[in-house]
């Protein structure tokens, strides 16, 4: 599988570590309520889809960028790549 | 039907006329005190169990494909109880022991061989690790002995042993460990469930659960309506598209463990072997292709087809512990989707809905646990409590934090 890097351009997908569903994430709060079962859920619970699969990506050969893929889990192709710290930012400033 | 020698006979002097299909081939019922959704080995050993030892017979065990379509024609045919944990290993070494005998239980030859199971290690703290395996294997009733490289020279002459980098120092030796032809596995569970009254319906998809009021009780499929007092899902590798049905997340990614299988070749490799010093394992079939795995491919995926890195890195690997294969042509290799689970091992439980039951999560190692699978999950179905060789098993031990985590990875599915 090829990566389309949001930086570096196209990267062989070996070059990169898998981390899994990207709701790793939103990692509740745990002074919220009910914060127990909440970590349960995002410590080992996942949707495992079959069809599209937002997921985390580690560039450990290359920049060492955090990326969320959206790929299809039954085709293997990649639909968006992008920079999982723009989308943090993006989600902390709303 | 029954086989015996004079039964091969008989048909061999009338031109083999005479044999029939294995199973029936019915209509649902309308109604089934037990549906199994799943009928790959687990599934066919579980209904098996149920009729054998439990006398339950009013079953249907509903198959998308057809049997033998899924991972229990997927995988590498290895048989083994040589595991750590004490969660683990007595469930294995019970599926071992139900593997011995299993030919003549079903009346079925599906070439049940203990050629031995070597786990090859490379250095002294690696040695220490698997004096202490073998003694959990010890302690549980199973057979493990260690050997030195001298005891190796003499049954395996062809390994790398003054590799530079992974010198071998010894290995861990489970003879009652094997192979097994694993579609008779499947064919004989499916004929001796069949002759019990077990209906096996194939091409026959579940796809969805008839749930009321926080019961289940019954399943709608490709082939209508079904009703049962109780349902049992069984269906390793597509395990959260099936609960999923009913939203309930499970601690499982799917992953595509690809396996592969070399030209016929003579005689070579005598029984299993593993590499100690990366993933790699290879046994030699009794047509002669050598059948050798490694890692899962390490991302989520239904395709059942991997990418060529993994090829690469498990070649690699036998390359390094048997050179002479270096030479050996690949002829396939193939994928299958396995269930990640969050710590590496099994789920056999009752689940939040009343009546329905779950089984799965075996990562890449359901083949071997298939008979012990099969009638731990029979004895959940039919008492409603665990047996006692799988009663760690269970969903809450995630929340427990008591996980079952042989490899010590933690929540990390492709790791395990």
């Amino acid at each position: 599988m090829l990566i389309d890097h949001p930086l570096l351009g196209l990267r062989d997908s070996s070059e990169f570590i898998y981390m899994g569903d990207a709701k790793l994430l939103n990692r509740p709060n745990w002074k919220s309520k009910n914060s127990n079962t909440k970590f349960i859920d995002y410590g080992y619970l996942r949707k495992n889809p079959a069809g599209e699969h937002k997921e985390l990506w580690y560039h450990e050969q290359g920049d060492r960028s955090w990326l969320v893929v959206t790929r299809n889990t039954v085709t293997h192709e990649i639909l968006k790549v992008e920079l999982a710290r723009y989308l943090k930012r993006k989600a902390n400033a709303k | 039907m029954k086989y015996s020698g004079i039964k091969v006979l008989w048909e061999g002097l009338r031109g083999n006329m005479g044999w029939k299909p294995l199973w029936r081939n019915p209509d649902p019922k309308k109604s089934y005190d037990i549906i199994i959704v799943g009928g790959g080995g687990h599934g066919l050993a579980t209904a098996y169990y149920l009729a054998e030892k439990f006398k339950i017979t009013n079953i249907a065990v509903l198959e998308k494909g057809w049997l033998g379509s899924g991972n229990i024609g997927r995988n590498t045919t290895i048989i083994r109880s040589n595991y750590l944990l004490p969660q683990n290993q007595p469930f294995y070494e019970f599926s071992l022991k139900l593997w011995e005998n299993l030919e003549q239980e079903l009346n079925y030859n599906s070439m049940v061989s203990q050629r031995g199971v070597l786990n090859i290690f490379h250095s002294d703290s690696q040695r220490d690790a698997f004096v202490r395996r073998g003694n959990a294997m010890l302690m549980s009733g199973a057979d493990a002995s260690l050997l030195g490289v001298n005891g190796l020279k003499k049954m395996v002459p062809f390994l790398d042993f003054q590799n530079s980098r992974f010198p071998i120092k010894g290995g861990l030796w489970q003879p009652r460990g094997g192979t097994v032809r694993h579609d008779a596995v499947v064919w004989g569970y499916a004929k001796e469930a069949d002759s019990r009254g077990v209906d096996i319906i194939e091409n026959c998809e579940a796809t969805n659960f008839l749930v009321k009021n926080g019961r289940c009780y019954g399943v709608e499929t490709t082939k209508g309506v079904i009703k049962s007092k109780k349902v049992g899902v069984c269906v390793a590798g597509s395990s959260s598209q099936v609960m999923g049905k009913i939203g309930i997340n499970l601690p499982i990614e799917s992953h595509v463990l690809q396996a592969f299988v070399s030209e016929g070749l003579k005689p070579v490799i005598p029984g299993v072997i593993t590499f100690g010093a990366g993933h790699f394992y290879v046994s030699q079939s009794n047509k002669g292709g050598l059948v050798f795995g490694g890692d899962i491919d390490g991302y989520n995926s239904y395709a059942q087809r991997g990418n060529l890195p993994v090829i690469e890195d498990v070649c690699e690997g036998g390359v390094a512990l048997m050179p002479m294969i270096g030479r050996a042509r690949l002829l396939r290799t193939w994928g299958g989707i396995m269930d990640m689970s969050m710590d590496g091992s099994p789920i056999i439980d009752k689940t939040n809905i009343t009546n329905l039951y779950f089984n799965g999560g075996w990562c890449y190692g359901g083949f071997k646990a298939t008979p012990a699978s099969g009638f731990c999950y029979a004895h959940l179905l039919a008492t409603g409590t665990s047996h006692h060789n799988a009663k760690d098993f269970l969903f809450n031990r995630f929340e427990k934090g008591m996980l079952i985590d042989e490899k010590g990875q933690g929540n990390q599915p492709n790791l395990h």
